[in-house]
């Protein structure tokens, strides 16, 4: 018989790849830390008031921004992929961060711009499509793939519905939204960071609590429940967590694409793992969002990008390859 | 469990539907302590629907199912699962998962929530592997397995459970006939050596006749016979419950009944 070869993980990789790409995020440019002493200074709290502040302050809140709703992002793409049983049953395919930002809108609209009342409207929204694309999918129980195409339709249902909301609003409100809809991490200041943070800490916490009765889950809903797992019940919670998470993070960022799509399956390849890992998706994400918004920032001279945009644009690409493996299937 | 009781498990008067259509209606039938049962019957006469209903998977629409005297709704699944193993039709390994990972699943309701791995995890699990012969594939991917090795780590991951009752829908279809005497003599052994009462659903009459203790006849959602087929089953039988005109010979081998049918050369 013949025996795969073992490899070992590489997800240790990742994760001393996202360290680097975090000092580099922190302590890069002239002004800020001369060589190996200015960090060191920085790490001590010896150094000069106008570098701390820059580090510690501006960048390290968007470095943690960027690490946690990374990971959140990897995680809820986790959990769809594994509920659906397919590496295309992403909530950012199936449009619930459209939803979130549907519900982010209405708030603006509705609150002004009240960030607790928007982070209940991008839940609430978020909830909301995942219940319409469930509703319309449900043909005698669920097919992954119907709920794909369905929630792919929802989705532009609802980004129509998002820009005719721009439209109608006052202008005030428009530019809020424009701004939000790119999907940026400026202006993360660690006010705004940290109880979004703790939210999604909290969320990540239930869903791997949750991580066994979604593993049985992926063997089907008789053997799962055979085993003992309440089938609705834990399914119903972990899309909960699963909405929330990506809710939450497009709350304070708008939508970012990509990283609950990749985040799981790169996770799967590095990990030489066939089922998808939560914490490795976690892991993933955080470098997925940290390394893009590296490159938003950096990538072009004196202009900082919306991380949304380069997210997106590498996300197209991996969607088309996706696709046309799928499609062969 | 109550010691006085010879059946764990029963059906009392249950209406079995799926949506509008009903399978079965004011249907019962006992599952005798430590014999093995096997049910039969045409396709489509709610075999697997009185499988699902006795194992908690589908609510009976009127009357109940008592597991150890108890209505199986009343319990929740995971109590139900620490009494009653099921193997379904439709479980999906997934992919490149190892075969004692996979057994290892087996252990999730006697595991709390936050609750590491112990000893008797792993021992239950060591057993159910040795019980079923896979103890030599415990590090190979399950999907590399023929599928008679592949259904004996499903009847493993089921063991795991360490249940006294093991219910089995369909365990031998999609194997060739080598494979499926050896899972059947698998479940003999499990049966009068360890113990299991055992019920399973068979689509091979000749081999429900030679490795029953207690065969359940089924036809359009009813009980049509049971008991030991050396008993029950007859020519008039099998012409009821298949509408296939038949001889019934003794098995040269076993003593049981050898259902021969008639075809068109009779």
């Amino acid at each position: 018989m013949m025996t795969r070869r073992y490899k070992p993980s590489l997800v240790p990789v990742a994760f001393i790849l996202t360290l680097v790409v975090l000092l580099a995020t922190l302590f890069i440019g002239q002004q800020v830390a001369q060589g190996m002493t200015g960090i060191w200074q920085l790490l001590t709290g010896e150094a000069r008031q106008y570098q701390s502040i820059v580090v510690w302050q501006w960048r390290a809140s968007r470095a943690l921004g960027a690490l946690i709703i990374g990971a959140g992002l990897g995680v809820s793409g986790a959990v769809f992929q594994s509920l659906v049983r397919n590496p295309l049953g992403s909530p950012d395919i199936t449009g619930f961060n459209v939803g979130a930002f549907t519900g982010v809108l209405l708030s603006i609209a509705w609150f002004g711009n009240v960030y607790w009342m928007s982070v209940l409207g991008a839940i609430l929204g978020g909830l909301c499509a995942a219940t319409l694309v469930y509703l319309f999918a449900y043909r005698e129980g669920h097919s992954g793939f119907r709920l794909i195409i369905v929630g792919i339709a929802i989705s532009a249902t609802l980004t129509a519905f998002n820009q005719w909301l721009s439209l109608s609003v006052s202008l005030e409100t428009a530019m809020t939204a424009a701004l939000w809809s790119a999907g940026s991490l400026n202006g993360m200041t660690w006010s705004r960071v940290l109880p979004a943070a703790i939210l999604l800490i909290l969320l990540m916490c239930i869903a791997l609590a949750m991580n066994s009765r979604m593993k049985l889950l992926e063997m089907g809903d008789d053997t799962a429940a055979a085993l003992g797992v309440s089938v609705n019940k834990s399914r119903l919670a972990l899309m909960f967590v699963g909405v929330s998470l990506t809710a939450v993070a497009t709350a304070i960022t708008g939508p970012i694409a990509f990283i609950s799509l990749a985040a799981p399956q790169i996770a799967r390849r590095l990990e030489n793992n066939a089922s998808i890992s939560l914490t490795a998706s976690a892991v993933v994400g955080a470098m997925l969002l940290l390394t893009a918004d590296f490159l938003a920032q950096h990538a072009w001279q004196g202009i900082t990008l919306p991380v949304g945009l380069v997210t997106i644009s590498l996300g197209g690409l991996y969607l088309v390859y996706l696709i046309v493996r799928e499609g062969r299937l | 469990m109550s010691p006085n009781s010879s059946t764990l498990l029963a059906a009392e008067s249950v209406t079995l539907s799926y949506d509008q259509t009903t399978i079965a209606k004011d249907l019962s039938v006992q599952i005798p302590q430590g014999k093995f049962s096997v049910i039969v019957g045409p396709n489509g006469c709610g075999k697997s629907t009185l499988l699902r209903a006795m194992s908690r998977l589908l609510v009976p629409e009127s009357g109940k199912v008592l597991l150890n005297g108890r209505n199986i709704h009343e319990q929740t699944t995971k109590e139900v699962a620490k009494q009653l193993g099921l193997l379904p039709q439709s479980a999906i390994a997934p992919d490149g998962i190892k075969v004692m990972d996979l057994v290892s699943r087996g252990r999730f309701p006697h595991q709390k929530w936050f609750q590491p791995w112990r000893e008797e995890d792993q021992k239950a699990v060591d057993a159910a592997m040795a019980a079923t012969h896979i103890t030599d594939f415990a590090q190979h991917h399950v999907d590399q397995l023929s599928g008679g090795q592949r259904q004996r780590v499903w009847v493993a991951m089921a063991l795991a459970q360490q249940t006294p009752l093991l219910l089995l829908d369909e365990p031998t279809t999609y194997l060739d006939i080598a494979h499926q005497i050896e899972l059947l003599d698998l479940f003999q052994d499990l049966n009068q050596k360890n113990g299991h009462t055992m019920v399973a659903v068979l689509h091979d009459l000749n081999h429900a006749c030679r490795y029953a203790d207690n065969l359940i006849a089924m036809k359009g959602g009813q009980i049509v016979a049971t008991g030991k087929p050396s008993e029950i089953v007859t020519e008039s039988l099998i012409e009821s419950v298949f509408g296939l005109p038949c001889l019934i010979i003794e098995d040269p081998i076993s003593g049981t009944p050898l259902v021969i049918p008639k075809g068109r050369l009779a």
